[in-house]
């Protein structure tokens, strides 16, 4: 079997999994929403203030969401002793490691366009250029993922895993989030500065993270 | 290398009491010989032990990574590299809330606020947090826990230069020229570089003794952890002993037969 295989298999499991529970669909993506709207409550609704932030609140929502995400995605590893089975099943770590996160970062996909819509909507934002917001958001999700998959085997077998990865994995993407928020500020019209070189630096995170990922998810796998 | 220390405890001691010479050294120089500043005054003396201090966090991330980083190697894996690791973590936590407090102080009198979005501060506060998720996941116990707590140290190190940059770009974005000036460090009175070098001598000495204490304490724990445990199975041991079927009689004897 060849790593894309493999990849695809990891991948295809955990999608299977969220298609039949739900999960992200009915408890994640609301509670995103709830976020985006309670920002609304925080600041002054009067729609100068929800505008001008709304690249980085949409982020942070991002980030929140993601952090559920990343715990459900392990958690269902927890049961049913599904570590051991992924252990003993002979697949390359490495793509154990680009299966989950890519199965995260499809899941986050699918937030991140609904909460999109719910800020655009919410927030009164017109997209200016879409083709800066999604490489944006691609390589931002992509390295959210590759971060989160890491954190989240780190803490699979711990008990205190749920106060734990939050911990570890926001400090590790304040840099996801500058960036992303950056570029999507070029990107609604909302500063005249170039977008483009965040979404460099985006894309530089995610590279890094998914080797390192790959490299130590191994042993991460074998120890937790 | 012995395992229970890394100094010998004599040495410990000298290294100890020269620390403490050197601060109290530090505090002379730094309050009485060294010319107060153009403009600060009084408040740049700050500098003296805000500088060293951050040094020290710096150099104390550093050995974390560094002895992470020989742990993972498995040429050199021993849990000695661990304990380095751990020990240097936590002064090098210790030592950036310093840092942050005393530049805080600083920064009052001197900018006339507590807290600037500057791009070191920013920096600064993602280094605390990011080892203080560190030093949470090390207080976890569990097989593996030296390389989860290894590959976790060397994400956190990996992870500085990009939160460094990031800001760094970030606030340049917005404005120019901050308060941090290379031309105005250049130009620093002869007695004033040497009290601030005498800062960094004596903060090293302070972060290899606190190093070697935190080590033996360390090792100290692991000790009555394993002693913990071997006295458990001998126990349990024992009791499986007394009767026929161990654990089993305790179940039974409630039971009406």
């Amino acid at each position: 079997m060849n790593l894309w295989r493999e990849v695809m298999l990891v991948a295809g499991k955990d999608l299977r999994i969220e298609a039949r529970s739900r999960v992200t669909l009915y408890q994640v993506l609301p509670f995103g929403l709830i976020v985006v709207l309670l920002f609304a409550f925080a600041l002054d609704p009067s729609r100068g203030v929800l505008a001008r932030v709304a690249p980085g609140l949409f982020w942070v929502a991002v980030l929140l969401a993601a952090l559920l995400a990343v715990s459900r995605s392990f958690q269902v590893e927890t049961e049913n002793a599904a570590r051991d089975g992924l252990r003993l099943s002979g697949l390359d770590p490495a793509a154990v490691f680009l299966g989950k996160a890519g199965a995260i970062a499809v899941q986050l996909a699918v937030l991140e366009v609904a909460l999109g819509a719910g800020v655009a909507f919410l927030y009164d934002v017109e997209l200016r250029s879409v083709g800066l917001l999604v490489a944006a958001a691609v390589a931002a999700t992509a390295g959210v993922a590759a971060t989160g998959t890491l954190y989240g085997v780190l803490a699979a077998g711990l008990r205190v895993r749920e106060t734990l990865v939050p911990l570890l994995l926001l400090p590790v993407v304040a840099p996801v989030m500058l960036g992303a928020t950056r570029a999507w500020e070029a990107g609604l019209g909302r500063a005249a500065s170039d977008g483009w070189p965040w979404v460099a630096l985006l894309a530089l995170f995610a590279t890094l993270y998914t080797s390192i990922g790959m490299l130590a998810f191994g042993s991460l796998l074998e120890e937790a | 290398m012995r395992e229970d220390a890394l100094l010998h405890r004599r040495v410990a001691t000298v290294v100890g009491w020269s620390a403490l010479v050197s601060l109290a050294v530090l505090a002379v120089l730094g309050l009485w010989v060294a010319p107060p500043d153009a403009v600060q005054r009084d408040a740049q003396r700050l500098m003296y032990l805000h500088v060293p201090a951050a040094w020290l966090a710096y150099l104390a991330f550093g050995v974390t990574a560094l002895g992470s980083a020989l742990y993972l190697w498995r040429r050199t894996r021993s849990p000695v590299w661990d304990r380095i690791a751990g020990a240097s973590a936590e002064i090098g936590v210790v030592f950036t809330a310093l840092t942050l407090v005393l530049g805080s102080l600083w920064g009052r009198p001197v900018w006339g606020i507590w807290w600037a979005w500057d791009a070191r501060l920013v920096t600064t506060a993602v280094l605390f947090f990011l080892y203080v998720g560190y030093l949470a996941l090390r207080r976890i116990p569990g097989p593996g826990r030296a390389t989860r707590c290894a590959i976790a140290a060397l994400i956190a190190f990996v992870d500085v230069p990009i939160v460094h940059f990031s800001v760094d770009w970030w606030r340049t974005l917005h404005q120019e020229g901050t308060v941090f000036n290379d031309e105005l460090k250049a130009q620093i009175h002869g007695t004033m570089a040497f009290t601030l070098f005498w800062g960094v001598l004596a903060f090293t000495l302070v972060f290899v003794y606190l190093l070697d204490k935190r080590y033996r304490l360390e090792a100290l724990e692991e000790g009555r952890d394993e002693r913990e445990l071997e006295q458990a199975i001998a126990e349990r041991v024992a009791s499986g002993e007394t009767g026929p079927g161990g654990a089993a009689d305790l179940v039974d004897s409630g039971a009406p037969r």
